[in-house]
């Protein structure tokens, strides 16, 4: 056991509009049956990390509820385990997390009380396959300080990410957290591999320093001072922080090529696993081109979709290009195009649902009459 | 330490369901695949813990291993206790006297150990047979109630179907008069279901006074000696679901009546779930230019072709052009193109080529085995592997790899056995 991870998942975006009303967005569901934690989950799993740390802070109820009981991700062993860490008042402390140094600065005994030497940090919002111990063999072979996952994206918005500019031996030279004009087009993961003793020194400085940030106070504020490296990937990795993310990082997974890589490659992902009885087609059902969760009964037309679990289709309803989150009851001849629709709605017969110019989230918590 | 569970429940998961022919050549009927991702084990086992009996033995005897593997420590069933929880108890060696389990009494007879270290009040006897949803809280109040000996769950059945069934004849408060096992004219229509509540008492008593009984039977031993002994055995009526899945054809109707569009025995109620063995799987995937109708898909499931009146299991791949007609698909099968299956069972892990046609051609009566193949059915066992461009008849089945030369002009005639390996 190299190494002990961190997951980082207490963040939350106004970019994701309603969406992250309900729950963070480490438990924003994913693929129709996944939520995005799972992913990081199940790489730290699958790459032997026993011992995992997750810090929450903001609306985490949704979180806790996935998280209730370790053993989906087989953690939950004598050895290692899975630790939520959300904020507590203490004798020394009485604040939030007030940025994730902070949060790792809170928790500190965690990474003191391990043996570990390495430590992997991750965020809960990637959507990604990933065997840490690659990045932790580079680590040690650049003889790095820190290392950053990376990948380049031809995406327009690289300003949304950190950006890196590295040189030839993959040496960080600069990074910039949001810039206004990005200089490369490759983008920080979030994922960084540092040693703990490490770790510890410089989160320790920079609470000494009333620094809080992680990316801004300690690897841009170090960026010349400590050794840090870029790792960079190829395979599929996207960051679910917008609307547009989530909407498209879903529909990725209807592609054949996407899917088959996360399932029906090795290794597995894994997730906390429902009791549903599998998805049922009535007649007057037309299924194309749409990923269908358990517990789904399906009576109307469903096309370039990805329904999550437990969803309710009526008669001669009408879903296209669009995302039906978990449970949601869906009345007879309703017509719902270009919308993500947030989990528990009900939307009534008749309704008329179009996203026009984007991407609709619809709300629709109302009484259900009918079951 | 103290232990004390006031009911216990004995899953009786031996057998091997031989009417269900090559379904059960590896495994025992308990475990045999039903409704999409359930094994029929997991009906009784979901009932025990939905009842609030948290302490259930498995008693296991015939090919044992999927049984087991499925069953594990107990978990999907919250059966993973401190206390209690769920064993899996296979007959084992003695000092002297040592034998299989012989029959149903004799298996329990064998466990008086299990049984007495929980120190019980009540045993509950079940089987893995059957597919039904029952709260045995509810009968064991009943059991209770009438301070009976052995309360015996019955379902009305038609009376013409009555000389099938162990029937009991009771008076106006339920107290059993009379039992009789399969009999020539049924004098009631009152069929004993194979579930029976005893108190323990009446139970260890009656199994130690018909220990050297061979073949101990409870419909046919340990009943009747309480009966003959005057004591206190009732009939608990029960009249929801209860389907018996002993041989392919209704095994087969059990599947098909799941797609009613309201179906009577229905998985989707919130209240009493089944709980099955499952992993993380992916959503299926219907692809464009596919048709899914009337039918229950389980997850991981891959669909380009088109399905009617059916019930297909996890991670199955169904290809492009192949149409899909009142059949069983069970897990991990995958199904080639342009394919036209009608009425198929296809158990677990097959590979069918592409244009294979099940179900074509005349009805024929199976020569070897006309009691199980029957109904029009394709039986296909668990790793058959079938080439392109086969053409199967009905009332047939296949296990085993094969090739397209072995068969003349690339047809199996209705009627016709082609079982590879000794399987039956």
């Amino acid at each position: 056991m190299r190494a002990i991870g961190i997951i980082l998942a207490g963040g939350n975006n106004h970019r994701m509009k309603e969406l992250t009303r309900k729950r963070a967005i480490a438990a924003m569901p994913v693929a129709g049956a996944y939520r995005s934690i799972d992913f990081a989950l199940s790489n730290m799993t699958n790459s032997h990390i026993q011992k995992v740390a997750v810090f929450t802070q903001f609306n985490a109820r949704s979180l806790n509820e996935h998280l209730s009981s370790s053993k989906w991700w087989d953690f939950g062993r004598k050895q290692g385990g899975l630790y939520v860490f959300t904020p507590t008042v203490t004798a020394e402390n009485n604040s939030w997390y007030r940025g994730t140094a902070d949060a790792i600065y809170q928790n500190l005994s965690f990474l003191k009380n391990s043996h570990e030497p390495y430590v992997v940090i991750a965020s809960g919002d990637g959507v990604y396959k990933m065997d840490y111990n690659k990045v932790i063999e580079y680590h040690i072979e650049k003889k790095a300080d820190i290392t950053v996952v990376c990948k380049d994206i031809n995406d327009d918005d690289v300003e949304r990410f950190g950006v890196l500019k590295m040189n030839e031996e993959s040496r960080v030279e600069d990074f910039e957290e949001k810039p206004v004009v990005a200089r490369t087009n490759t983008v920080s993961c979030g994922i960084y591999v540092i040693r703990r003793r490490q770790l510890i020194e410089l989160i320790e400085k920079s609470a000494e320093e009333e620094r809080f940030d992680f990316v801004r106070d300690i690897l841009i504020r170090y960026k010349s001072l400590k050794r840090i490296y870029g790792y960079k990937i190829k395979e599929y990795w996207s960051n679910i922080s917008t609307v547009s993310d989530y909407f498209k990082t879903n529909m990725d997974f209807l592609n054949k090529d996407v899917n088959d890589y996360f399932f029906r490659t090795y290794p597995d992902v894994y997730s906390k696993v429902e009791d549903l009885p599998p998805a049922k087609y009535n007649v007057g059902a037309t299924v194309s081109n749409a990923l269908i969760s358990s517990g789904c009964i399906l009576n109307g037309t469903v096309e370039d979709s990805v329904l999550f679990r437990k969803v309710f289709v009526g008669n001669n309803s009408y879903i296209k290009n669009s995302i039906i989150l978990n449970d949601v009851y869906i009345g007879d001849n309703a017509h719902i195009e270009n919308c993500i629709v947030e989990s528990r709605g009900t939307i009534r017969a008749n309704a008329y649902y179009k996203g026009e110019g984007g991407i609709q989230v619809v709300v629709a918590e109302g009484e259900r009459y009918i079951m | 330490m103290v232990v004390k569970k006031e009911m216990i429940a004995m899953l009786l998961a031996g057998g091997q369901g031989s009417r269900l022919g090559v379904l059960t050549t590896h495994m025992a009927k308990p475990a045999v695949p039903f409704g999409g991702k359930y094994r029929i084990i997991d009906f009784p086992l979901s009932n025990c813990i939905n009842s609030g009996i948290d302490t259930v033995g498995v008693l296991t005897q015939y090919q044992p291993l999927k049984l087991n593997t499925h069953i594990g420590i107990g978990t999907p069933w919250d059966l993973d206790r401190n206390m209690g929880g769920v064993r899996v108890l296979p007959p084992f060696e003695r000092n002297v006297n040592s034998e299989w389990y012989t029959g149903t009494a004799n298996a329990i007879l064998q466990n008086i150990e299990y049984m007495e270290s929980y120190n019980p009040d009540y045993v509950l006897i079940l089987s893995g047979d059957h597919i039904y949803k029952m709260d045995y809280e509810v009968m064991l109040d009943f059991h209770k109630q009438n301070e009976a000996d052995v309360t015996i769950a019955a379902m009305p059945v038609p009376i013409e179907e009555a000389k099938r069934f162990g029937i009991v004849i009771t008076d106006d408060n339920r107290r059993i008069t009379e039992f009789e096992e399969k009999p020539e004219h049924p004098r009631s229509n009152l069929a004993s279901m194979g579930i029976y509540i005893f108190t323990w008492k009446a139970l260890k008593e009656a199994l130690m006074a018909n220990e050297d009984q061979s073949n101990l039977d409870f419909g046919k031993h340990v009943i009747p000696y309480l009966h003959d002994k005057q004591q206190r055995m009732f009939a608990y009526e029960y009249n929801g679901y209860w389907k018996d899945v002993g041989t392919l054809n209704s095994y087969w109707e059990a599947n098909m009546e799941l797609i009613d569009i309201i179906p009577e025995f229905n998985l989707y109620e919130e209240y009493w779930r089944i709980y099955t063995k499952s992993i993380t799987l992916p959503p299926q995937y219907i692809a464009p230019g596919s048709v899914v109708e009337k039918s229950i898909i389980g997850s991981g499931t891959t669909i380009y072709g088109k399905v009617y009146n059916s019930v297909i299991g996890c991670d199955v791949v169904i290809g492009e052009g192949t149409e899909v007609h009142d059949s069983i698909i069970m897990n991990d099968t995958k199904i080639g193109k342009n394919c036209k299956l009608e009425k198929a069972i296809i158990a677990e892990d097959a590979v069918i080529g592409d244009m294979v046609k099940m179900g074509v051609g005349e009805e024929a009566e199976n020569e070897d085995f006309p009691n199980i193949y029957n109904h029009s059915l394709v039986t296909i066992a668990e790793n058959t592997v079938i080439p392109s461009e086969l053409s199967i008849g009905k009332n047939t089945v296949m296990s085993g790899t094969f090739t397209l030369d072995e068969f003349q002009d690339g047809i199996l005639p209705s009627g016709k056995s082609f079982i590879k390996g000794g399987d039956r």
